[in-house]
Order: C-alpha cells, then sequence, then structure tokens
C-alpha cells in the first residue's frame, strides 16, 4: 500500500522563494516584450505564423496576416469568356454551381482567347456556402473564365448572399433569347418536315438536314484533340 | 463630507483605470493585446463595462433570500469604503482624530466578510455556497498573519495611529521635538549611525528594523489572500465554482461587489504602504549636501508637501498593485489544502516568532 502513494515531497523555502521569483521573472519578460513584431511579410518567411516575441494578436478587420498572391479562396467567373460549357457544374463534387443555358441559333461573340460563344448564361449561380474549394471547376474550365480569387473575407449575415450571380441577363433579355430559338427551332422543324416530304420524292434517306449539320462540326472538334494528343507526347 | 465624495471619486476613477490596467497587464504577460476598440488603446472600455452593467436588469434568484442578498454587496462596499475614511492621505490631512486608525481599519476590514457570507447564503445556489464556505475559511484564518505582521509594525512605532506612523518613517524635521524616535541604519543602535537626518528609504520601516521586511512579506501574502486574489482566489476559483459568492448577481449589484473587492485591494496596498514603505515620504534620501529627500518632500504644511506626498503615496501604491496584478497572471491557483498549509504553518508561526522579535528588537535596540 505504501508503495502506491508517492511520498509528498518536500520543497524548501529558498527553493519555493527562487521558482517564485524565476516565474515572476518570465512574465515580466513578456510584458517588457509586449510590442507589436514588425510584419513579418511574405508566407515564406520563418516567423510568418509564430513571431519569436512580441504581441502576436492581429487585428483582424484594421489588419490582416499577408496572403499569397494567387490564394485559392472565392470563386469568381468572368462571364464575358464563359461559353456555358457547364463542365464545372457537372465536375463541382457539392453541386455548388447552378446553371441555366439558352442556346442561340447564331454565333454571339468570340471570347478572349477566341472560341466562339453560342450559348447564354441564364442564369450562372455560385453557392459559395456549400463550396468546399477543390478547384475541380477551375481545371475543367476551356477558356479559364472560371477562376479563384485571393478574397477570403466574405462572411455574410444572410445565408442567401452567399449565392454569387454571375449572369448579367435581365428578365425580359432572358425571354427575348428563349423566344428566338423557340422560334429557330420551329422553322428548323417546319424546313425538316418540308424536306423530308422533298426528299421521299427524290432519296429515301432518314433526316438528311441534321446529319448534315453534324459531319461538319464533328470532325473539327475531333481533329483538335487529335492534334493535341499528338502533340503531348512528342 | 467633502473629503468622503472625494474618497469615492478616488475610488471610482481608480476601479476603472485599474480594471483597463488589469486586463491590459494579463493581455501583455500572455502576448496579447487587450482592450482596443473603446477609446485611446481600449481605456474607454471599463467605463463602457459599467455602463453596461448598470443597464442589466437587477435579477434576484427565487430562491434567495431577498434582504439578505440585497443588503449583501452594499455592505461589502460600505465596509472597505470606510476603511478609507482613516488613511493619512497627506502628512496635513485631518483624517480621523481617533488615535486608533490602525485598529479601526483591520475591524472595518474583518466586517467585509460578513457581506460575502450573506451573499453566498443569501443567493440560494450551490456555487455560490461553496464559494461563500471558502471565502470564510481563508479571510477569517488569514486576518491572524495579517494582524501578526501588523502587530510587529506596531510595537516597532508603538502607535495605532497611521499618521503618527507615518510621520516616524520621514525626517526628523517633520516630527518636531516632542515626537522624537531617534532611527539607526537598519536598526542597528550599535553601529550608530544615525538615519533621522538622512530619510529617505533609510527611514521606512522595512530598513527601521531587519525583520519588518519579513513582517511585510507576510503581510503581503495575506493581503493577497484578503482580497481573494489570485494565487489565493479559491473563493471566486472561475473553473470550478463559476466565480464563487457573486455568481448570481448582476448588474448594479454585481458592479459594487467588483468595486469592493477592487477597493479592498486598494485599501491594503494603501495600508502596506503606510506600514512598512514609508507612507507618504520620499524614497530619496539626503546625501551630504544634495538634499533629495528634503527636496521631494517640500516644507511642512506647505502646498508642495501635499503634492509630493500624493505623488510618493500613489506611486509606491501603485507600484504594489502592479505586483498583486502580475502575481494573478503568473502563479496557478492554490489548492485549499495547500492554502491552510501556508497559513496555518508558516505564515501564523513565523508571524509569532517575528513579534517576539521586534518585541526584544525594540527593548534593546531602538
Amino acid at each position: 500500500m505504501n508503495t502506491a502513494t508517492k511520498p509528498y515531497r518536500r520543497t524548501s523555502l529558498l527553493e519555493g522563494i527562487s521558482t517564485l521569483l524565476n516565474g515572476f521573472r518570465l512574465t515580466l519578460k513578456h510584458l517588457l516584450k509586449a510590442k507589436k513584431p514588425i510584419s513579418s511579410g511574405y508566407i515564406y518567411s520563418e516567423n510568418y505564423t509564430y513571431p519569436s516575441s512580441g504581441i502576436v494578436t492581429v487585428e483582424f478587420p484594421h489588419e490582416s496576416i499577408p496572403v499569397p498572391d494567387h490564394g485559392r479562396y472565392q470563386l469568381h467567373n468572368e462571364i464575358e469568356d464563359c461559353i456555358v460549357c457547364d463542365l464545372c457544374a457537372k465536375i463541382c463534387p457539392v453541386n455548388c454551381i447552378e446553371i441555366v443555358p439558352i442556346k442561340s441559333p447564331v454565333e454571339i461573340g468570340k471570347t478572349s482567347d477566341g472560341t466562339t460563344k453560342r450559348i447564354y448564361a441564364a442564369k450562372f449561380d455560385i453557392d459559395m456556402a456549400k463550396c468546399c474549394y477543390c478547384g475541380l471547376c477551375t481545371t475543367v474550365c476551356p477558356t479559364e473564365c472560371l477562376t479563384m480569387t485571393s478574397n477570403f473575407d466574405y462572411s455574410e449575415y444572410d445565408i442567401r448572399k452567399m449565392t454569387y450571380s454571375f449572369s448579367e441577363m435581365t428578365a425580359e433579355e432572358i425571354e427575348l433569347r428563349k423566344k428566338e430559338y423557340a422560334e429557330y427551332e420551329a422553322r428548323k422543324k417546319q424546313a425538316a418536315v418540308t424536306d423530308a416530304t422533298k426528299d421521299t420524292i427524290s432519296t429515301p434517306k432518314t433526316n438528311p438536314a441534321k446529319i448534315v449539320i453534324k459531319p461538319v462540326v464533328k470532325p473539327a472538334i475531333q481533329k483538335n484533340e487529335t492534334d493535341k494528343n499528338d502533340n503531348t507526347p512528342s | 463630507m467633502i473629503s468622503a465624495i472625494l474618497v469615492l471619486l478616488l475610488i471610482l476613477v481608480y476601479a476603472l483605470l485599474i480594471l483597463w490596467a488589469e486586463r491590459k497587464i494579463a493581455a501583455f504577460v500572455q502576448d496579447r493585446m487587450g482592450p482596443m476598440e473603446v477609446g485611446y488603446k481600449g481605456l474607454g472600455q471599463s467605463l463602457a463595462d459599467i455602463l453596461k452593467l448598470l443597464q442589466k436588469e437587477d435579477i434576484v434568484p427565487a430562491t434567495a433570500d431577498k434582504f439578505m442578498f440585497k443588503l449583501a454587496p452594499l455592505l461589502v462596499f460600505t465596509s472597505v469604503f470606510a476603511g478609507f475614511a482613516c488613511i493619512p492621505f497627506i502628512p496635513s490631512s485631518e483624517g480621523n482624530h481617533i488615535g486608533l486608525t490602525l485598529f479601526f481599519i483591520l475591524s472595518i476590514i474583518s466586517l467585509d466578510v460578513i457581506g460575502v457570507i450573506m451573499a453566498g447564503w443569501g443567493s440560494g445556489s450551490k456555487y455560490p455556497v461553496m464559494g461563500a464556505m471558502r471565502a470564510i475559511a481563508q479571510i477569517v484564518s488569514y486576518e491572524i498573519p495579517l494582524t501578526l505582521s501588523v502587530l510587529c509594525v506596531v510595537i516597532t512605532c508603538q502607535s495605532l495611529d497611521l499618521q503618527e506612523i507615518s510621520y516616524q518613517q520621514g525626517l526628523q524635521a517633520n516630527v518636531g521635538e516632542e515626537g522624537m524616535v531617534k532611527n539607526y541604519f537598519l536598526g542597528l543602535k550599535f553601529l550608530g549611525i544615525e538615519t533621522g537626518n538622512v530619510g529617505g528609504i533609510f527611514t521606512w520601516n522595512v530598513m527601521r528594523s531587519p525583520f519588518l521586511f519579513f513582517a511585510f512579506m507576510i503581510f503581503f501574502i495575506t493581503a493577497l489572500a484578503e482580497c481573494n486574489r489570485a494565487p489565493f482566489d479559491i473563493p471566486e476559483a472561475d473553473s470550478e465554482l463559476v466565480s464563487g459568492f457573486h455568481t448570481e448577481y448582476s448588474g448594479f449589484r454585481f458592479a459594487i461587489l467588483f468595486l469592493g473587492e477592487y477597493a479592498l485591494m486598494l485599501l491594503l496596498c494603501l495600508l502596506g504602504v503606510i506600514l512598512f514603505l514609508g507612507s507618504w515620504n520620499s524614497p530619496l534620501p539626503n546625501i551630504g549636501s544634495v538634499k533629495l529627500c528634503s527636496w521631494t518632500t517640500g516644507e511642512p504644511g506647505t502646498w508642495a508637501s501635499s503634492c509630493w506626498a500624493v505623488l510618493w503615496l500613489s506611486s509606491k501604491t501603485l507600484l504594489l498593485l502592479f505586483i498583486q496584478i502580475m502575481a494573478r497572471w503568473t502563479y496557478p491557483r492554490l489548492r485549499v489544502d495547500q492554502l491552510m498549509n501556508l497559513c496555518w504553518k508558516v505564515l501564523i508561526p513565523s508571524g509569532l516568532l517575528l513579534i517576539f522579535v521586534c518585541s526584544v528588537w525594540r527593548i534593546l535596540m531602538i
């Protein structure tokens, strides 16, 4: 039984005094060194997170620790360069990107890297409250219009404000474009029907109109891809 | 009447500043910044806190003994406030003429514990009761070494009058012919070095007798325990008892309790300075023709002397307060048994021994 209980260690008075003074010296040292450390600067500097002495507090709204030049925090879409390909929405693991596309009968314009735009973005919403910052959407983006920015401070009181809309189309415009495409579709169908009636007389082929268009587009894309595949190994 | 209002104002301003200082010192010790937003470097923070407290509802728990619960904070603060009536702030201060000022202060401080037990018991809740029981056990037992250490001074000075004790610790010129007390270097009469005209730190009580320094140490430690300050803050041990006997208090009553606590801290530091550290006397000695002590004391009875007295008394008190605050942020809290060990096995025996030695020294040496 005696072996189990450790004997109470008696400390001498002098030891007590010296340890008390030692503790006091330690706190006094911190008190005297309580100055704001000189900004440690860039993230690679040695005492970026743990300065060796001085006050470690960062008074956040007034000042902040420097972030990397290319931080990957808030998502941003440069809608002018977006071709509304829907790749980002498809790859997103948490489904935080919501896209409503409207096809256009004609070419709308070109992005800054020369890609043709054919689809309007009636809705391009990113819910940053859901975002898990994996960055997959930015890697699949063909025109690199979807990027992550260095802005990390965008908390809101209302959760609905965390959804960022990048579409610049007004409701009327959306209606207009929808009507435009519907008319185009109708016209095309009409044309197909008339073509079909004509074709029944000459050649018995089915849906010639579509077949005519598609072979033109497809080889072009395939050609691009084969070019890439050829280039990368060599 | 005017002096009572002045002292009340002093306590209020002091409380605001000491709260701020305590938070700042705590922050700096822990490498933080402390309050920064209200006013310059957060100076207005404690004022903002007081304003917030005053706006709060005055909640009296349903299970509380309402009469005791409501009376307790007033009793705590009044008993401490009454203690200030006897503090000689300046040489010419009228103060209280009872001639037993030290005795009065010690007894009125003891009244504080009744307020604490009323607060704890009257709250009708378990944590305050436990806090109050601890507080009583602590304050009652620590009053003994406190009184013993004070008695050492009384024996040496042969007086219970704080103003008289203050005069004895200064230049002989201040005392006059009838109150002549000869001061020797470190109280060693056989060396024959009289310090009555040197003044300064050499006539302070800690230097007048070789043993009063140890008495001062006992006094300082027990003063920490008396005002429930860390490392003796088990009555309000935040991590165990929420906040001890004032757990159930809110609003103005809580502010009064808090004020009483900090006022007691000030009172005990003032008492320590008056009894041991030369009261309102200058710490600088006269060296030959360089009469530093005379220069920093002023002619007796003039405005200059009063100003010097307030300066020296307050700066010495602030130094003690600073050490008290630093102790809180340096040392861990004692356990109950360690607390009682320290009191009954270390402080009281050494206090008794010091009284004996001081009495003998008084007879033989001074």
